[in-house]
């Protein structure tokens, strides 16, 4: 299923590494994600997984390697053949490509609901108001909330919060989007209506999706492929049913088996 | 008694229109240094940094008053002459300002960084995160210790009276030099006047409050 | 325009043994009232809290009308009025120190007040359930737990009621501001004295307040850990 040489990448990780100060979080990783792939990272926690997806966002710089999106370096330039570190310009550009859902959702609370779902595809994409309701509306019936279009997001619970930012992140038509641990500041009773949205819009296809998350039977049920990262390395990847039945490497095995038995 | 407040209230009520003025021209000036040192002091570029800084920790480490007396009797030196009330200003709203800048500095940093990831993550340029995401979160963080900013600034407005600008304080000791027997009657108007504008200003700047966050505070 | 820019160095050490003399006014009349404020305040902040709410109400109006009336009206008032009013002929010094100690009180109530508030609630009814009589809670269980954290901020009050006491001059303190003003005015060249003034203030408090600030950090990684 991941054998697609015949495809060209939408992401591809090079020799990642990432430090912070003497502390090095990820130890060299290489991934290529493919147009409409589905991945899921699990993971223990200080595995650096969310690292991986927040470099993608342009929130955390590599200390070394590089992320190319759509054939375009993300971090850095060519310049005279040689490798120059990427300015805002150049971020800017290609940073359009990707979207990103926080676990904390990060609403802006000073705006309604809509205009969270709006504000950046006028902003950004310079779309006129009206044309940005339509499809800022289109999402939010999509995400299951239009009639909290006129509410502040204090008014809405947490898994309502979190479909709104789904439709944010939506609206701006990424060709890959970052889900990191969106459920895990929900209360257990409101986690399903998240996975719910998020695997309609899996369904959907057309967009590539980094799954960074704990739930091991919705990245069984939603991922094309699986990576298990620990110790900043992954350390086994491929199809769902190969990583949750026939685990390989006994890190994923210690790893599946005690998660299994929290559960 | 009644006829000596009869007596005293008309002038005083000049006085009361010159602390006004100077009170109003003072804020909007205090206003607008605090944004801009605040904003400066966390500008990208380090000597943006370190001029706003040092700036702010001069004026916050000298006194209003020294200031206030420097700007009248010292820019005369430099050529530079003013009068009472442009001084009066000028030293004011610059001296509130340093101190406002710690409010817009401190607001600003106190909104959550996921904000500003968020809106990077929706692709929002430098400029757009700050005018639209962080500065209107900020706001409604600063309209309360803006408030009481305010209410010192009234409070130093009565120091104009050593530049012998004829504000309320300054009216008024001219009346109590002519009129020694009835000191009493005299400040205790003047405290009362003084405590009267202080509350119409915080009632106005409880509502503001009221408008600015209407139930938008997470 | 120049030659009134030249800035006068006789003229300057002329002026400074009276600006260092005149600094230990400004010093003592700062910790005077400092020491008035910080026992004012903590009596405003307890009665505040008095069980009986007439009391407390009291306080907080007292508190609220302190606040918003200027120091130097406040002075006027205790420098003017209570010799003809009342009979009380103060000197400069004193009045200075009951007008600064007094207003500035009503700030450190505020600082006292988020203190108290501070102390877990429990405090109190452990208090109560060991039968520890009201003045013994106070000075027993919940100020030794309320005031040291609170010495950072009541050291920048220190440092804000010393930049204030050139405001007791009206009232003719003869503190460095009022020296600087007397001798200025005998030449009426104010442009060495005034300066002068302000670089004292700056050297004076801007260490002071870096220390404060230092306590500060060192407070809170206390705390955190």
């Amino acid at each position: 299923m991941n054998m697609r040489s015949d495809e060209k990448p939408i992401v591809r990780y090079r020799n990642i590494r990432k430090s912070y100060g003497d502390l090095e979080v990820i130890k060299g990783i290489d991934l290529d994600i493919f147009p409409a792939e589905k991945i899921a990272v699990i993971g223990p926690s200080g595995s650096g997984k969310t690292t991986l997806g927040r470099m993608l966002m342009t929130l955390e710089e590599p200390s070394s390697g590089t992320i190319e999106v759509d054939g375009e370096l993300l971090w850095h330039k060519k310049v005279n053949g040689k490798l120059v570190r990427a300015d805002e310009k150049h971020l800017h550009k290609i940073r359009g490509k990707i979207g990103m859902v926080f676990q904390h959702f990060n609403l802006f609370p000073h705006m309604t609901i809509l205009r969270n779902v709006t504000e950046a595809p006028v902003r950004v994409k310079g779309m006129s108001r009206k044309e940005a309701e339509k499809i800022g509306m289109e999402m939010l019936d999509k995400v299951g909330l239009i009639d909290k279009k006129d509410n502040y997001p204090s008014q809405l619970s947490g898994g309502q919060k979190q479909r709104v930012a789904i439709a944010r992140a939506l609206v701006m038509d990424p060709k890959v989007m970052v889900f990191d641990e969106v459920t895990s500041a929900l209360d257990p009773e409101l986690v399903g209506e998240v996975l719910n949205v998020i695997k309609e819009i899996a369904r959907e296809g057309k967009m590539a999706m980094m799954l960074i998350t704990h739930e091991m039977d919705f990245a069984r049920e939603v991922a094309d492929r699986v990576i298990f990262t620990a110790d900043g390395r992954i350390v086994e990847e491929g199809p769902p049913e190969q990583i949750f039945e026939h685990p390989k490497s006994e890190r994923l095995q210690n790893f599946l088996s005690r998660f299994m038995a929290k559960v | 008694m009644i006829g000596a407040i009869a007596q005293y209230l008309p002038p005083m009520l000049k006085g009361i229109g010159v602390t006004v003025q100077l009170t109003l021209f003072s804020s909007v000036l205090a206003l607008t240094v605090a944004f801009l040192l605040g904003l400066c002091r966390l500008s990208r570029y380090s000597l943006v940094r370190g001029i706003s800084y040092t700036f702010v920790e001069i004026i916050r480490g000298t006194s209003l008053l020294v200031q206030l007396f420097w700007f009248y009797y010292v820019m005369p030196f430099f050529g530079v002459e003013f009068s009472a009330m442009t001084t009066g200003v000028l030293a004011i709203g610059l001296n509130y300002g340093a101190y406002g800048s710690e409010i817009v500095r401190s607001s600003i940093l106190a909104v959550p960084k996921g904000q500003t990831e968020a809106a990077i993550a929706l692709n929002l340029t430098r400029w757009q995160r700050m005018i639209h995401v962080i500065i209107p979160q900020a706001l409604m963080r600063m309209v309360p210790p803006f408030g009481n900013l305010l209410i010192e600034l009234l409070k130093g407005t009565s120091l104009v009276y050593f530049i012998t600008l004829a504000d309320l304080t300054y009216i008024s000791m001219t009346l109590r030099n002519t009129n020694y027997a009835d000191s009493l009657i005299i400040f205790t108007l003047l405290l009362l006047i003084y405590f009267l504008i202080a509350q119409l200003m915080t009632l106005g700047v409880r509502w503001v409050e009221k408008r600015v966050t209407a139930g938008r505070l997470a | 325009m120049w030659n009134r820019l030249d800035w006068d160095w006789d003229y300057t050490m002329q002026f400074l043994p009276h600006m260092f003399s005149a600094l230990k006014v400004t010093i003592a009349v700062t910790f005077a009232s400092f020491a008035v404020a910080l026992i004012g305040g903590l009596l405003l902040a307890m009665l505040r809290r008095a069980r009986y709410k007439g009391i407390a109400y009291l306080a907080g109006a007292f508190v609220e009308f302190i606040r918003s009336t200027p120091l130097i009206v406040q002075a006027f008032f205790i420098f003017y009025v209570f010799p003809i009013s009342f009979n009380l002929v103060l000197s400069p010094f004193t009045a200075g120190v009951i007008a600064l100690g007094i207003h500035y009180s009503t700030y450190l109530s505020e600082v006292y007040r988020s203190g108290i508030d501070a102390v877990d609630k429990g405090q109190w009814e452990a208090a109560k359930a060991l039968n520890f009589s009201r003045m013994q809670t106070w000075m027993r269980i919940i100020l030794p737990q309320a005031i040291p954290p609170l010495i950072p901020v009541l050291g920048n009050y220190l440092i804000v009621m010393f930049k204030e006491t050139p405001i007791l001059s009206a009232i003719t303190l003869m503190e460095i501001m009022g020296v600087a003003k007397q001798f200025g005015s005998a030449s009426w060249r104010f442009l060495e004295p005034v300066t002068m003034v302000g670089l004292l203030f700056l050297l004076l408090s801007y260490p002071s307040s870096l220390l404060v600030r230092y306590a500060e950090t060192r407070l809170n990684r206390q705390r955190g850990s």
